[in-house]
């Protein structure tokens, strides 16, 4: 019982992981119908950015959870600066262009920002430094930590926070409009190409956060991390419903809990026939029988295609 | 007007680069090419092929790798050497192979194109194995100071040689220091399916089994991944005594701190890939009182370990990471095996690196049948306060103590001669 219950954890914790990077894919897919594939990669270099600060003030005898807010002070800017660039540069000249257009763009934008990201921060494996509490609890036999509370916490505040903005203020009736007819919403006094940008920086911010969080919780970070993280947070999206931010946590936490129950029960189900190396055929091969059945993602609603 | 001046710069240009050209490559001795030769003596230049990962994460290993083939050319480009006849100049053509299959072959063509005498390297087991059927086919002999990975030398590859114990040697004895150092009974498995990761965690749970323990669990991960907590906690509720990793650092590391996290008691033992000061980087407290093990033996027990590290020390400035050593006699066993064949083309001292038996920094190297080294011995290391401790050396025959004399005498190739020398046949003979 006590190992099903740290699968459960495990699960989870990977799962909110997962939902803090697929917050930022699904609200720029709600708004712009776009997939900004360099979202992973703006992940990542929040996540390096945080680590240089926090690894310079590291020794410098702040509280440990000061250091990582300093460091995500300074990820958070970068991050929405990069942002900001990848949508005027890559994006907006394309958006009357076919739909595979951008898309191509955002995959040569996530190319060009790992390079960069290579030349700046070399191709070694870099250590964070444990300024966030790591020690374990034991509860039932199953452990956890303070960082892996605080992740789940988060992910769940942020996907509040991002609701009440869209669904409750000025800024998020703007969105809305935009996402709905931008034509129109430009004809009643909403700045389109503002409203855009905004999303794109207010998305990148949330990829710093969680860039900070990925990388302190496994103390690791390299240029090449926000490739694989964006592919699984992208498949998160898509399994909860892209375009729909409970649908970008659902679907994100149902992922983290089919990988890890998959990593931890394949094994002994199959008689050993399959290993934990089949965890990721296993995640794929549910996203499959979710899109079959329903097309939208699991709690996706029908989006009008826009002309 | 414009016209004319573009090709003018161009060819000033040109004749700047090629200037600087000249003056890079030619600085040790006056001449190589047959333009100046003077009527003395034929001179001959003999190229060495020499590949490993210079960009990557593993740049720092490779560059290391490079440094100890620099260090030995230098060296024999000193003592001006002659063979058949011809004085001799050694260059060394040094590749990034990237760590990568596909770029790896790619430089081994370039290498053959380049008609190099003989090759040293790759590093990794992946790029090497690859690599070493283009040598085969164009008979350049490849000697590796690093890759461990037992297919390397199992292919029938006439041309293929290690200086360093393989896999099997090495899963053997990890399995032995399971069994009888750390006491374990039960033993958890995880490998991160590459060619080395695998290859490993194969030979140690055959050995284990041999040895008497028992496998409770295999589990797999990537060499990308960095969550570990589902197989880890699966591995939980085995309770093994020990967990062996195949695979490299930046997995070992983080996979021992998330043991930890889970409370997991078992101890924690790696390959040479976790055997690094990144290990314990990425570990942090995690990493103390688990052990790695690497092939060969510390430099401060190698025969000829505290020379090399001083000369090394002393021309890169630079302290050794791994393999530097091994590289350097690499290339000292290839120009050994020329010398006694008293010629450098491929076809006529290939044979000859069969019958080697030279002392060298690392030991005292001599092939078996299939280009192995003979007796390898297999070292291993606790880390202990930040710092990766030795603990005692298993196998290889007792070299510390024949060779702390000056030695280094190019030892005459007679003794092991006879039972080896048809190596290169039979190994050809023997497709697999």
């Amino acid at each position: 019982m006590d190992i099903f219950l740290q699968q459960i954890i495990n699960g989870l914790v990977l799962g909110s992981i997962y939902a803090l990077v697929a917050l930022g894919y699904t609200m720029v897919y709600g708004i712009l119908g776009l997939i900004n594939f360099a979202h992973g990669e703006v992940v990542m270099i929040g996540a390096l950015t945080a680590l240089t600060v926090v690894k310079l003030l590291a020794g410098s005898g702040l509280p440990g959870p000061v250091i990582a807010l300093i460091g995500l002070m300074a990820a958070a800017p970068v991050c929405m600066a990069i942002g900001y660039g990848i949508e005027k540069i890559a994006y907006r000249p394309l958006r009357k262009a076919p739909r595979l257009a951008p898309l191509i763009t955002a995959i040569g934008v996530s190319i060009v920002l790992q390079n960069l990201a290579m030349m700046v921060w070399g191709r070694s494996y870099h250590s964070f430094p444990a300024v966030l509490p790591a020690e374990a609890h034991e509860v039932l036999g199953a452990t956890f930590t303070d960082l892996q509370v605080i992740i789940v916490l988060v992910a769940a505040g942020m996907m509040a926070g991002l609701l009440l903005l869209i669904n409750r203020t000025r800024l998020g009736r703007a969105m809305r409009a935009t996402a709905e007819n931008p034509a129109i919403a430009q004809l009643m006094g909403v700045n389109v190409n503002h409203i855009i940008s905004l999303t794109f920086v207010i998305g990148s911010a949330l990829a710093a956060v969680a860039g900070l969080m990925v990388s302190a919780n496994y103390s690791i970070a390299h240029y090449y991390m926000g490739f694989i993280l964006g592919l699984k947070a992208f498949t998160a999206a898509v399994l909860g419903g892209i375009g729909n931010l409970a649908g970008a946590m659902i679907g994100g936490i149902l992922l983290g809990l089919i990988e890890s129950l998959g990593a931890g029960y394949i094994g002994d189900i199959t008689g050993g026939f399959l290993g934990s190396h089949y965890q990721d055929v296993f995640a794929f091969f549910v996203l499959i029988l979710v899109l079959v059945f329903r097309p939208s993602g699991l709690v996706g609603e029908k989006v009008a295609e826009r002309a | 007007m414009r016209m004319n001046s573009i090709p003018g710069t161009i060819l000033a240009l040109a004749a700047a680069i090629s200037l600087i050209g000249c003056g890079n490559k030619e600085e040790p001795a006056p001449q190589a090419a047959p333009a100046a030769a003077p009527a003395a003596k034929p001179e001959i230049t003999v190229k060495i092929g020499h590949a490993s990962p210079l960009t990557g994460p593993q740049a720092h290993i490779g560059k290391d790798n490079e440094y100890g083939a620099t260090l030995a050319i230098e060296e024999l480009n000193a003592k001006g050497l002659e063979i058949g006849g011809a004085k001799v100049k050694f260059e060394l053509i040094s590749d990034d192979d990237q760590a990568d299959p596909k770029q790896g072959t790619t430089v081994a063509q370039k290498f053959v194109d380049a008609k190099v005498n003989g090759v040293i390297g790759h590093l990794n087991s992946g790029t090497t194995i690859p690599a070493s059927k283009i040598y085969f086919d164009a008979g350049i002999p490849q000697i590796s100071g690093s890759a461990t990975n037992p297919t390397y030398t199992k292919q029938g590859f006439a041309t293929a040689f290690r200086v360093m114990a393989n896999d099997e040697q090495q899963g053997k004895a990890l399995a032995q220091f399971a069994a009888k150092t750390l006491a374990a009974k039960s033993v958890a498995i995880i490998d991160d399916r590459t060619a080395y990761g695998q290859g490993l965690a194969d030979e140690f749970k055959k050995a284990s089994e041999a040895a008497g323990l028992k496998v409770v669990a295999s589990e797999y991960t990537n060499d990308k991944a960095t969550d570990f907590k589902a197989i880890l906690t699966k591995i939980k509720s085995k309770k093994p005594d020990l967990i062996f990793y195949g695979g490299m650092d930046p997995q070992g590391g983080p996979m021992a701190k998330q043991m930890k996290e889970l409370g997991l008691k078992a101890k924690f033992l790696t390959g040479d890939g976790g055997c690094t000061p990144n290990f314990i980087t990425l570990a942090g407290a995690a990493a103390e009182g688990q052990y790695c093990s690497l092939p060969g033996v510390p430099l401060d027990k190698m025969p000829g370990g505290t020379v090399f590290k001083d000369k090394f020390v002393g021309k890169f400035k630079t302290e050794i990471q791994l393999y530097a050593p091994y590289v350097y006699d690499a290339t000292m066993v290839l120009v050994d095996a020329m010398k006694r064949a008293n010629s450098v083309e491929p076809a006529k001292y290939l044979p000859e690196i069969g019958k080697t038996s030279f002392q060298g920094v690392t030991a005292k190297i001599g092939f078996d049948e299939f280009g192995d080294l003979k007796d390898g011995a297999i070292s291993f290391y606790e880390y202990k306060g930040g710092k990766i401790e030795y603990v005692e050396t298993l196998g290889g025959t007792p070299e510390a103590v024949p060779a702390a004399a000056p030695a280094e005498a190019p030892a005459a190739a007679a003794p092991a001669a006879a039972a080896p020398a048809s190596a290169p046949a039979a190994a050809a003979g023997e497709k697999k």
